[in-house]
């Protein structure tokens, strides 16, 4: 049995309002590390106003060899883009 | 959009406690409250019935859109009304995972909705009688919608802003594919234009009472405007949503259904005749044209959808039953 700690993604908060992104990961022992660990190695200058840990084999992931028919099906889809339909400038923002 | 009446509960600046004012320092300072921050009591219940509504109004308004789906004009109107909703269904989404970061869950508010406890937007229980109200709905259903959320981008709430903002991004294209529904209807045949006339004629009130009843009679703004989960007061919404649209059915050649509507120099807007609020008020107990209709619809896709959901978690259960087998060897 390894006793290495497991890893955690490490999401930020980079200001009030914001979604957290995504900035890297860690390991650590437990949450309340991980995030301890985070505030250290991710938020020196202040780059944050919240943290969320994730421990890394939780995250379900779309796998690349996918990407092709996960995602083309939306590129023949013109027509969800408000810039397919003509609307004449003077009757204003639309 | 779609919260009408949402009832606030809050207390006086004089009743305040130290930590309720500190927290409405924070709201008129622009900073946003996040889920697992202190907030009073109030605050947290006014946002679930009202994102609550919201989230309602988007999966209901799904219906009168839905009806015409397998009989849009072309193929290309069909997938156009097919995306736009399927959009609503995600909008609803977005909204109940806000509305589930105040401590409510989905399913419960689901039940609110299907008892008649919660309510939605007025507007999806007027039916939609012809391809032309597709056009309609779109300019203006959704065009008053997007009047209310461009503004509640800024609400204090964090979830629910950032909620809006997907929304918001989203919504042009709906608005866009209506007018341009109109357009087509507008100059096509007479018999078409009249439909699209038509069109404009039954929704044009049901589409003003949709910022909720005039200033004066709409007790709970205040309080909703101190903590900023309303933006603008309802008359101001529907006076800038008249303005807009006005000019948009002249460019159509459509003759708005209000023999009073004038352009007023000195306020800079148009003066205009209230929708009927005895209508409005029938509608929201139940007694609109659709709302049997609509909530039967909704009970009905629940009830009929429970098998499955029951598979899919009997489904989930069994293969991490075999995961485990497989781990255990």
């Amino acid at each position: 049995m390894s006793s290495e700690w497991p890893l955690w993604e490490v999401f930020i908060r980079g200001q009030h309002g914001l979604n957290h992104r995504h900035v890297g990961s860690l390991h650590a022992p437990d949450a309340e590390v991980a995030i301890k660990h985070a505030r250290d190695v991710y938020t020196r200058r202040n780059e944050g106003v919240s943290i969320w840990v994730v421990k890394s084999g939780d995250i379900a992931a779309s796998s690349p060899s996918e990407k092709g028919p996960m995602f083309e099906p939306s590129n023949d889809k013109v027509y969800r883009h408000p810039t397919f339909y003509d609307i004449p400038d003077e009757i204003g923002h639309m | 959009m779609y919260a009408q009446l949402v009832k606030s509960e809050g207390t006086s600046r004089e009743e305040m406690s130290p930590e309720e004012i500190a927290f409405q320092e924070r709201i008129d300072r622009n900073e946003k409250i996040e889920p697992k921050e202190w907030m009073p009591e109030g605050y947290r219940k006014t946002l679930i019935r009202q994102i609550g509504q919201h989230a309602h109004s988007e999966i209901v308004g799904q219906l009168p859109e839905g009806n015409w789906i397998t009989r849009a004009p072309t193929l290309e109107r069909k997938q156009i009304l097919l995306a736009k909703v399927q959009d609503e269904a995600g909008h609803g989404l977005y909204l109940y995972c806000a509305a589930e970061t105040l401590g409510v869950s989905r399913d419960e508010l689901l039940e609110r909705l299907h008892s008649g406890d919660m309510k939605y937007s007025s507007i999806f229980n007027y039916p939609t009688l012809t391809w032309a109200d597709m056009g309609a709905v779109g300019w203006l259903v959704d065009g008053a919608a997007i009047m209310n959320q461009v503004p509640l981008q800024r609400t204090s709430y964090g979830p629910y802003s950032r909620a809006m903002i997907r929304i918001c991004k989203e919504e042009s294209f709906h608005q866009r594919q209506g007018y341009a529904i109109m357009m087509k209807m507008a100059n096509g045949t007479p018999a078409q234009k009249k439909m699209a006339q038509d069109a404009l004629n039954r929704l044009w009130y049901p589409s003003l009472m949709m910022f909720g009843p005039s200033d004066k009679d709409s007790v709970h703004s205040a309080q909703s405007m101190a903590w900023k989960i309303k933006m603008n007061t309802n008359d101001e919404l529907r006076q800038k949503f008249v303005d807009q649209t006005v000019p948009q059915a002249e460019y159509l050649g459509l003759t708005v259904p209000d023999p009073d509507l004038k352009w007023n120099e000195e306020k800079g807007g148009y003066d205009f005749t209230e929708p009927d609020w005895d209508e409005f008020y029938q509608v929201l107990k139940g007694n609109g044209p659709c709302n049997k209709e609509r909530l039967g619809a909704r009970v009905k896709a629940w009830e009929d959808g429970a098998w499955y959901r029951e598979a899919m978690t009997a489904h989930a259960k069994k293969k991490a039953a075999r995961r485990s087998a497989v781990a255990a060897e």
